[in-house]
């Protein structure tokens, strides 16, 4: 599914290398988490895959389904299937979160050839992927995340997941900000998206949020670089002795 | 004598050389004749007064408009759909024959050029109001070039609104002639309880100057909405004089798209407890695109609520200016102004000129306002691509985004679709 190799990054306004030489390889159906350490470049990865400017790669490759990514808008990307949950999402007043969505479903169909969603037929779709993140009316005719919670704003990607359909999603710190039911209604959201054509890939800080979204890979970032790579047990690793003995043991 | 005043003086005698004021009735002609006294004694409008310090009034004032070519476009017109009294002027003539018939019920409409021929007691009765509004708008502010349109107007139209109106009143300006310069002055009363909306587009003429005077009673509610001609070389100074009676409501929006020159002024006085006065605008413009906003609200009664809502989109070097002023008089206790001038600057050429004013007398009040300028927002640009929203729909996305808080200000849902249209329409030809 997403294929990345020995991919360095360096900040574009300055020389500044973050991403040192990163390799992974995500199968159709399985979910990989990323683990590590404050600024070890977690979010970075999640940046560059979705395309955000300011990052400039200056080796190594990544592909989706064989394509090459890092040559795509991030327009593309997205019609090409590459989600990213946001770890802070974009308030956006004066768009609604319902012309937003039907917008963005659209212009992806319009660019995979297909035809665009009559405007009861997305009704439809909506009303049924908002019920069961419990996304009521109300959030679905505010503008885009305006006045929106921490908890709202998260389950507000969730639904644009759901709605959208990718088959690559990146969620970078989705459990941030969450409280306990928050992050379980999330996680529910997300496992109701498992799928066999389907791959996560979930960046977290925390061991809690695997719990709940059980992954098949675990890897541990460090400096740039995936240091280590298991099975669950990497995590609970994680929670129970922190990132320093890993680290210490790899370096 | 200030050596400036009379500058500005001599030009206007030069310029009324030129000009005879049209025939009138004798009531009419006074009225005419007041008007020219005022406009005498203001002289024009110079590059020297403070309240034209960024806006050039050169073209409003010299003799000869500068041509302005017409603009054409396949695009609907209008208020096509929506059902509505239509009255036509080309080139500032009055057009009966693709007007329809001046009736409908809940109000009195005539034409201006009719009524100011006779001197039948009636009309004078209702039109006691013309030019009156326009000379109390002269103080504190001066504001000549609506005197002239006082003592000049060639037509226009009377309405008094005695119950809510039918359907609305819609003035349409079509621009034939490349050299025209039209000047056309409405009266509207509002009476007590009466409801009526007026419509206008169009741009009239290669000059335009336009005077609306609104008298609401107690308990009346007006609504206007405007669409300026895209034509983009024509120039335009309008007016709007507004007083407002306890518990009345006026509220008033402009689309302003393309104009090498517009200036539209808004002089309101809210004079009756409660009363309520919104007015807001929505302008795009390219290039050499110039537009002024220029608003005047009094508050003389206690309890009353205004709003001013403006925004303004501007590239390739336009510019826009906001000129607002909330004045609170000292019984207007319980006033709630709000005022709000925004520009989205699409280039690092355009440029947004704003002086908001408060002067506020009374010691209850709750006003607020705000100005700002600035470019997209390029996280929320990301934002929207990221989701598969290719970047120049997106940034149109933003653009109307950006423009809601104006729109919103339109009460028809069916009206605020067809300005929406308006401003797709000339965001896809600048694509």
């Amino acid at each position: 599914m997403l294929e990345i190799k020995n991919l360095h990054v360096k900040l574009e306004e300055e020389d500044k290398a973050i991403l040192k030489g990163v390799d992974l390889a995500l199968q159709a159906g399985t979910v990989h988490a990323i683990m590590g350490p404050n600024g070890s470049g977690k979010s970075t990865l999640s940046y560059v895959l979705s395309g955000r400017d300011g990052y400039e790669v200056t080796e190594g490759s990544a592909s989706l389904e064989g394509a090459d990514i890092l040559e795509m808008e991030p327009e593309e990307r997205a019609a090409a299937g590459l989600f990213l949950a946001f770890q802070y999402p974009v308030e956006i007043p004066g768009v609604g979160n319902m012309t937003f969505l039907r917008t963005a479903l659209n212009s992806q169909r319009k660019a995979r050839g297909q035809d665009e969603m009559s405007a009861a037929d997305f009704l439809k779709l909506i009303r049924e992927k908002a019920k069961t993140l419990k996304i009521d009316a109300d959030m679905l005719k505010r503008p885009v995340n305006v006045g929106f919670s921490g908890g709202e704003k998260k389950r507000n990607e969730i639904l644009q997941m759901a709605v959208l359909e990718p088959k690559m999603c990146v969620l970078d710190e989705t459990d941030s900000g969450l409280d306990v039911d928050a992050m379980k209604l999330v996680a529910e959201g997300v496992n109701a998206l498992r799928d066999a054509g389907r791959s996560f890939l979930v960046i977290t800080h925390y061991q809690r949020l695997l719990d709940h979204i059980k992954p098949d890979v675990v890897h541990i970032m460090a400096d740039g670089r995936i240091v280590k790579t298991g099975g669950p047990e990497l995590a609970l690793e994680v929670e129970a002795n922190g990132y320093a003995d890993i680290l210490a043991e790899v370096a | 004598m200030n050596v400036v005043l009379q500058k500005k003086q001599s030009a206007a005698e030069a310029r009324l050389g030129a000009m005879a004021l049209p025939q009138s009735a004798a009531w009419m002609m006074s009225a005419r004749e007041d008007a020219l006294a005022r406009l005498r004694a203001m002289g024009l409008p110079s590059g020297r007064d403070e309240y034209w310090k960024y806006t050039r009034p050169d073209s409003l004032t010299k003799a000869e408009p500068d041509p302005a070519a017409i603009f054409h476009s396949d695009e609907p017109r209008l208020f096509g759909q929506i059902d509505r009294l239509k009255i036509v002027f080309v080139d500032g003539a009055f057009d009966a024959e693709a007007s329809d018939d001046l009736e409908m019920a809940g109000i009195e409409i005539h034409r201006l050029a009719d009524i100011s021929a006779t001197d039948i007691h009636w009309s004078r009765d209702l039109f006691e109001l013309y030019g009156t509004l326009e000379a109390r708008g002269q103080s504190p502010v001066e504001r000549p070039l609506a005197a002239l349109n006082t003592a000049y107007a060639t037509d226009g139209i009377v309405i008094r609104a005695t119950g809510k109106a039918a359907k609305p009143v819609s003035l349409i300006y079509l621009h034939n002639s490349e050299t025209s310069d039209a000047i056309l002055h409405h009266v509207i009363r509002v009476e007590s309880g009466a409801e009526l909306t007026v419509l206008e587009n169009g741009p009239a003429a290669a000059r335009f100057n336009k005077v609306m005077e609104v008298d609401i009673a107690d308990g009346g509610a007006f609504n206007h909405v405007r669409a300026q001609g895209r034509d983009h070389e024509r120039r335009a100074v309008t007016h709007t004089f507004a007083r407002l009676g306890e518990e009345s409501v006026f509220k008033s929006f402009t689309l302003t798209a393309n104009g090498v020159m517009t200036r539209n002024e808004a002089v309101i006085e809210l004079t009756g407890d409660n009363a309520v006065a919104h007015v807001a605008g929505a302008a795009v413009g390219d290039g050499d695109f110039h537009h002024d906003d220029t608003v005047f609200i009094t508050h003389d009664a206690a309890g009353c609520e205004s709003r001013q809502v403006f925004k303004k989109v501007l590239r390739n070097g336009a510019t826009g200016v906001f000129q607002g002023k909330i004045l609170v008089k000292p019984d207007a206790q319980k006033t709630d102004g709000y005022q709000i001038s925004q520009s989205l600057l699409l280039d690092e050429d355009s440029q947004f000129l704003a002086k908001p004013e408060l002067e506020i007398y009374a010691d209850d009040v709750a006003c607020s306002h705000g100005s700002t300028s600035g470019a997209i927002d390029e996280t929320a640009l990301f934002y929207l691509r990221s989701r598969g929203i290719p970047t120049a729909d997106a940034q149109d996305l933003l653009v109307l985004a950006f423009l809601a808080e104006a729109i919103e200000e339109i009460e028809s849902e069916e009206i605020a679709a067809d300005i929406l249209s308006r401003l797709q329409g000339w965001l896809a030809r600048r694509r």
